[in-house]
């Protein structure tokens, strides 16, 4: 329990280095990229060159007659598989079937002896098309006339993570809606003192993991298995097991390091399709994207939101309301989840007595959107912080100030029906305002500003582990969380290391394999070290007691007289160790003791979310007003975490998703025109340098011991970049005067800000006769 | 195609096609994983290895072009006895990675920084590394990282 402030920690709390360390510094951590079976083929991909279109046919032949071809495979040929997928709606074919909905989906892959041939082998696939017209936004989706992506009915996946309905599938383009509401927000807004009101669009973007989507199959008579780069193992192997209509048991999926995720691998990606490729080839197959591939796979939700926020005469805000409408792109993915947070998240961690949000998420023709780092979050916190600064810029009032004022206080619920706060608002916000030098004088043409971000994260908890004590006294944790670079992997032996009361070194990982380790559903929304770390801890605690009892038969004393000592067992003067207890009871100094638990929606976890994940971040950046470009000064990261297991690993989660925060405020965006993705590759795609690091960083963490996970630790990672943007704007706001309600605030966007306000500013000379 | 070169202190002999990329012939032929392929268009640096102690990227530069050339790749940097390069001991000591697929270029292009200018500034270093591209750090540890391991190399360099 978090009541349960233990702090006189041997290990956990303590920043030891990465135990994955020496493996990625001397080239040695295998990614699937790095795998070879014997005897595999390799796969690559047709992709459709319309974003609309029926398909007439398929020619195959030339392509299968090319040398070293084993086969291609289209939509046609997936006869004996369900061949549609997704966990929230099944509206996805793992090769297009009829019609393509994307420029760059794909429609045939050949199979071939190596990569160079199947590549090769594309030119020859002949694929006739009838173009369809195209929708592009959200505005186009939902038009009269517009033409429909999907025609068929769906089914709501099993696994979709919430609770409400599926909309998708009822004769619209709507993919899925949400709305949150209470109090009275007409009332609110009627009577208020002082409101904002806006647009603001937050756009597409890509997490470019730096290793794209990779994975292998080998589908036998035995089942499916699937070496993947995938986050969430066994959510895909429930895909899976789907497609090919086999028993859970039969599908295996093996995850080694990750070569980044940021949520972009979350949920099922290219698996099923090199799934059939080896189904239809008869052999393991390979299928690895370029990045090029991989940014047409999946990107974030952009979103258009109008927001007003209203405070009354003491600076209170009493009311939000906002219309949200989000761009899903093709396929559902996780947007219909998506749609459901960033609705949840237009209101924290503000406590707000009037709130009306609709939210509404559509098909469109182009490239499938899914979770991305703090999934729906980011995209609200730029309209929702930036009215927070507006607001108190209308009211008079410091956005320091003002934020303090409303921000959500420990305990508050100020989410109905949710969990009550589990942070400490204040002293984030304090942290991050006098980081960055809050009050002191500023030069010319900077801006300096705090924001905060409180989303309910931790996903859907149901996660098993086992702790296996060995008789040497050394230990191995059986996890499903998978290792993406967050640390899990020295982050749980830390904690079964403090619990078992063994050395670090002694404490093992094998992680991610759907046929061994227990179920986890996912890694994501920072739920690893809350809900495996809580598992992680019981399944030592189980382990113990089994122990104790073992003791008890190994000295035939009642188990009531065995007293549990740091590392082992007393009974009066006779003191043993694990080992000890082990290798007694088996007469053998070998054999184990298997810890288990299961967590679940219940005691503790009852209670969604599973913790509020707070941060605050604070910028101070500089404006050329010749060239509108950003400079950033200062940042500051503070990140609520509850207790940092590993306080170095914490820091670097929130620098890193700042960063990426800072990309999406400056100069990330994935941009259409038309049908056709413009800055599709690395080329093309700015992303953050080591130019672009802040002249001045600082790193804290607020450890209160306040969350639900073990020794009161809550998941961090995500919450610092959902700010990011939002800061930026009004940083820029504050140095230059001009208010910018979209991302990224490119130098062009931020000149044409200036000089459409400097004509003004002539122009309100010019008629006040000056 | 029959090439010669030495790699990580060894002479070495292989046959490729004129196609095949410096990074394929490592990773496919000579099972030298550790240099990671990302972006394929010499913009991210993943692939960074050293010809003649210059950087270079292996996924576009042509395996041919190694010939009669040194090469150094990360699998070269550990001692024989197992101690790390401190370069990847700094990366380790300053958390100065987290997925751990741009470590390896990282790395190598710490190491071609490092052997031109034993004790840059951070400027230096910014200027220097602009070209590998990180997803994870947010570049403020490995920053560190190269700080650290320029003031050991320094050290021992004296001994």
């Amino acid at each position: 329990m978090s009541a349960e402030k233990k702090t006189d920690f041997q290990i956990v709390n303590h920043s030891i280095p990465r135990r994955d360390g020496r493996v990625k510094v001397t080239g040695k951590a295998q990614y699937v990229a790095d795998l070879r079976l014997i005897g595999m083929a390799y796969a690559k991909v047709l992709r459709s060159p319309f974003a609309h279109a029926k398909i007439i046919s398929i020619d195959k032949t030339k392509a299968e007659a090319h040398p070293g071809v084993y086969c291609v495979v289209t939509g046609y040929d997936l006869d004996g598989l369900n061949p549609y997928f997704g966990h929230a709606v099944k509206d996805h074919p793992l090769l297009a079937i009829d019609k393509v909905r994307y420029t760059g989906e794909p429609v045939a892959a050949v199979v071939a002896v190596d990569e160079r041939t199947a590549f090769e082998a594309l030119e020859f696939i002949e694929v006739k098309y009838e173009e369809l017209k195209g929708v592009f936004t959200p505005e186009q989706a939902m038009a009269k006339d517009a033409p429909l992506l999907h025609e068929r009915k769906f089914e709501a996946g099993a696994l979709r993570g919430f609770e409400g309905e599926v909309t998708a599938g009822k004769g619209t383009n709507i993919c899925q809606t949400h709305k949150i509401e209470w109090g009275d927000v007409e009332k609110a807004f009627k009577e208020a003192a002082s409101v904002v009101e806006g647009n603001y669009y937050f756009p597409m973007t890509y997490a470019y993991a730096m290793e794209p989507y990779v994975a292998i199959a080998d589908v036998t008579d035995q089942g499916v298995t699937i070496y993947s780069s995938a986050q969430h193992p066994f959510m895909v192997r429930h895909d899976l097991k789907s497609i090919f209509n086999l028993p859970v048991s039969k599908v295996r999926l093996i995850v080694p390091f990750v070569g980044g995720g940021y949520g972009s691998k979350s949920y099922t990606k290219v698996e099923p399709l090199v799934a059939a490729c080896s189904w239809k080839a008869k052999r393991a197959v390979k299928l690895q994207l370029t990045v090029e591939e991989a940014m047409l796979t999946t990107r974030s939700d952009d979103a258009y939101t109008w927001m007003r926020t209203a405070a009354d005469a003491n600076g209170k805000i009493i009311a939000r309301q906002a219309k949200i409408f989000m761009n899903t792109g093709a396929y559902a993915e996780n947007s219909p989840l998506v749609v459901e947070k960033s609705t949840n998240r237009c209101v924290g961690p503000y406590a707000i007595p009037n709130v009306l949000i609709e939210n509404c998420s559509l098909y469109t023709n182009t490239v499938p959107a899914s979770s991305y780092r703090g999934f729906g979050c980011a995209q609200v916190t730029l309209p929702g912080e930036s009215q927070i600064d507006e607001l108190a810029a209308k009211i008079g009032k410091d956005p320091y100030e003002f934020r303090l004022l409303n921000a959500a206080k420990p305990g508050e619920e100020f989410f109905p029906g949710m969990r009550p706060f589990d942070g400490t608002l204040k002293q984030d916000l304090d942290t991050a305002a006098q980081a960055i030098g809050w009050g002191t004088p500023l030069a010319n043409g900077h801006g300096r500003t705090v924001a905060i971000s409180g989303s309910d994260a931790g996903a859907y908890p149901l996660t098993s582990t086992a702790v296996r004590v060995h008789a040497d006294g050394s230990a191995t944790i059986m996890t499903g969380s998978t290792e993406l670079g967050q640390g899990s992997h020295t982050v749980l032996p830390q904690i079964a290391a403090e619990e078992l009361g063994i050395a670090y070194d002694k404490v093992n990982v094998v992680s991610s394999d759907t046929a061994i380790t227990p179920y986890d559903r996912s890694t994501g929304a920072s739920r690893t070290t809350t809900l495996m770390g809580s598992a992680v801890m019981e399944a030592c605690r189980e382990a113990i007691q089994q122990m104790v009892v073992m003791a008890a038969d190994v000295l035939k004393v009642k188990v009531e007289e065995i007293q549990t000592v740091r590392g082992g067992v007393r009974c009066g003067e006779v003191q043993l160790d694990w080992s000890q207890v082990i290798s007694k009871f088996y007469a053998l100094p070998d054999g184990e003791v298997i810890g288990r638990s299961y967590i679940r929606k219940s005691g503790k976890f009852a209670a969604l979310p599973v913790f509020w994940e707070a941060a605050a971040t604070g910028v101070e950046i500089s404006v050329d007003e010749d060239t509108g470009k950003i400079t950033m000064e200062k940042l500051a990261t503070v990140g609520d975490v509850g207790l940092a297991i590993n306080p170095a690993l914490a820091e670097g989660q929130d620098i890193g998703a700042a960063t990426m925060g800072m990309g999406i405020g400056l100069f990330e965006e994935l941009v259409y025109e038309g049908s056709q993705l413009m800055n599709g590759s690395i080329l093309d795609y700015r992303l953050p340098r080591f130019s672009d690091l802040p002249k001045e960083v600082s790193l804290h963490l607020v450890q209160n011991q306040d969350g639900v996970g073990p020794y009161g630790a809550k998941g961090g990672g995500e919450a610092s970049l959902n700010s990011m943007a939002a800061n930026i704007a009004n940083a820029v706001d504050r140095a230059v005067g001009v208010r910018i309600r979209q991302a990224p605030l490119t130098p062009e966007r931020v000149w044409r800000a200036l000089k459409e306000k400097n004509r003004k500013d002539r122009g309100s000379k010019i008629e006040d006769g000056g | 195609m029959h090439l010669q070169f030495t790699l990580n202190g060894k002479p070495w002999s292989v046959d490729c096609e004129p196609a095949d990329t410096l990074a394929e012939v490592l990773r496919n032929q000579l099972n030298l994983n550790g240099t990671k392929v990302s972006c394929e268009v010499q913009v991210c640096g993943a692939c960074t290895v050293l010809v003649d102690n210059l950087p270079v990227s292996a996924c576009t530069y042509l395996a041919y072009e190694a010939r009669g050339k040194s090469l150094l790749t990360v699998e070269g940097l550990e001692k024989a006895d197992g101690t790390l390069h401190p370069i990847q001991q700094a990366f380790i000591d300053d958390f100065a990675f987290q997925c751990g697929f741009c470590t390896p270029g990282m790395i190598m292009a710490t190491k071609a920084l490092l052997d031109e200018i034993p004790n840059p500034t951070r400027d230096e270093i910014v200027h220097h590394m602009d070209g590998n591209i990180c997803r994870c750090t947010g570049y403020l540890p490995i920053v560190a990282a190269i700080q650290r391991a320029a003031g050991v190399i320094a050290k021992e360099s004296k001994k």
